[in-house]
């Protein structure tokens, strides 16, 4: 009994737990080289589910960014005064501005945790593509930093006097910016993932791509406040989401092989 | 799908003039090695010879300096879906994420390798962790934590098993099992390759392949 293969040391305890016996894997076959096609919908599910359960067990993940949001706004108008034209006349930029301080700060936890525990080899080292697995762990960063950050956006805005035209402005521009700053973020974290410091690295690398977004959201919601269309504005914003759902997937899949290897 | 035969000819992982520098530091150069079927190797060197970087390499997750790997002859860069289809890597840190249970690691790292809806109880028994499926793995001791990556090895259908100090934090009794299953991967016809410290105690050593680096890399400074 010893040298049989795949023997299995517990079979008491196992035998204890409803008479269940450990896989009889003596009688397994021979390999053979596996060659099939992985479905890409299954492991982005895997993946999606996987980072959002973590997330909500390791709560700081996602309370972190969203009071850092919060506080910012809301420090703001003790600042500046209680003054209602200067208030709204500022609160795109302070909304929008503390939206992106706020998914910089929470970038960091997106493949750090899983380069210190291994598991970004495992990621990489498995039959699916990469670029799935990536997206779906950057929708799951955007599910826990963004989503949260468009639902408090309103309320904050009402703190800040927000001209009332503007909030659907607020709301939409919020809906396709923070994805943006996901994805484009994404691939500063994995540019910098190697490096044991480079948390300085990564804002660098990363706030002057998130310029743009920043100009067009602000210059959209004063536009609405003005009664202005802002139909312009939304579509830059909506092909800088575009490019960057298409294209920083691939990005991050080069950047992680590079800085792991 | 190919049947491989009894002791095919053509090795299922070889890896060609390999040249390995890290920190400005040459670990070994022009090194080859074929692997067959059927093989165990075993990866002998001091600390900082560069065991992990040749078996990241074998891997494809690091790029050699100078040289290739083949996979069945094609390089792994070219066939890497497949590659990594019949690959089980396991390095010195184990992949597992404190915040999931023993039981939900499992099924989500061999769910990633495309094994979907296996019996996790079976496989984490034959691991000694009857009884901590529900329990969160930072809960868990070191060895108990390696055993979840290692459950993987129980379940696993891929011909080629990369693993590196698989035995850190393993009891004598779970080493004991872990060679037996090294032997049986090797009958059905697939290869391990391995580091290790330890001296394998059941298995017969001339069964064994070993790979020394012992390159001089103190006085080769480039």
């Amino acid at each position: 009994m010893k040298n049989l293969p795949y023997q299995c040391n517990n079979k008491e305890l196992a035998v204890e737990k409803n008479n269940r016996l450990p896989p009889d894997t003596t009688k397994l076959d021979r390999i053979v080289i596996i060659d099939e096609q992985p479905s890409y919908s299954q492991a982005f599910k895997l993946v999606l589910t996987r980072d959002l359960v973590i997330a909500l067990r390791h709560k700081d993940d996602f309370l972190n960014p969203l009071l850092f949001f919060i506080i910012i706004v809301t420090l703001f108008p003790l600042g500046v005064g209680p003054d209602v034209s200067i208030l709204s006349r500022i609160a795109p930029g302070i909304i929008w501005v503390a939206a992106l301080l706020a998914t910089l700060l929470s970038l960091d936890r997106l493949f750090k945790s899983d380069h210190l525990d291994g598991s970004l080899e495992q990621l990489l080292l498995s039959p699916q593509p990469l670029f799935i697995l990536v997206l779906a762990k950057i929708t799951a960063h955007w599910l826990i930093t963004g989503l949260p950050l468009i639902i408090i956006a309103p309320l904050l805005a009402v703190l800040l006097h927000l001209d009332e035209r503007s909030y659907s402005a607020l709301f939409l521009t919020l809906l396709l910016g923070t994805p943006v700053l996901s994805l484009l973020g994404s691939i500063g974290v994995a540019l910098t993932v190697g490096i044991k410091k480079g948390g300085v690295l990564l804002s660098l690398l990363v706030l002057p791509l998130y310029i743009p977004v920043l100009i067009f959201s602000t210059g959209a919601i004063d536009n609405a406040a003005l009664g202005l269309p802002y139909s312009g504005q939304l579509a830059i914003i909506a092909a800088l989401f575009f490019g960057s759902l298409t294209l920083a997937p691939f990005a991050v899949a080069a950047a992680l092989k590079v800085s792991t290897n | 799908m190919t049947i491989l035969a009894k002791k095919t000819l053509s090795p299922l992982i070889s890896a060609k003039q390999l040249t390995c520098i890290r920190e400005e530091r040459l670990l070994f150069e022009t090194l080859s090695v074929d692997i067959f079927a059927g093989d165990i190797v075993q990866i002998e060197g001091a600390n900082g010879s560069g065991k992990t970087s040749l078996l990241r390499i074998l891997s494809g997750l690091s790029q050699p300096y100078e040289g290739k790997v083949y996979f069945q002859q094609t390089n792994i860069e070219d066939c890497r879906e497949q590659f990594q289809q019949n690959l089980l890597y396991l390095g010195h840190l184990a992949g597992i994420k404190g915040e999931m249970s023993a039981e939900e690691n499992f099924s989500f790292n061999t769910a990633l390798h495309g094994n979907q809806n296996c019996h996790h109880e079976d496989y984490l028994s034959c691991v000694n962790l009857c009884g901590f499926e529900d329990s969160l793995a930072s809960h868990l001791s070191a060895g108990q934590h390696r055993r979840i990556a290692l459950a993987r090895l129980y379940q696993s259908q891929a011909a080629v098993w990369i693993l590196d100090e698989p035995f850190t934090a393993i009891d004598k009794e779970g080493v004991a099992s872990l060679e037996a299953l090294f032997v049986g991967h090797a009958k059905r016809g697939g290869c391990v390759i391995m580091t290790t410290h330890q001296d394998l105690m059941t298995i017969n050593s001339s069964t064994i392949k070993k790979v020394t680096l012992d390159y001089d890399y103190g006085s080769m400074r480039i």
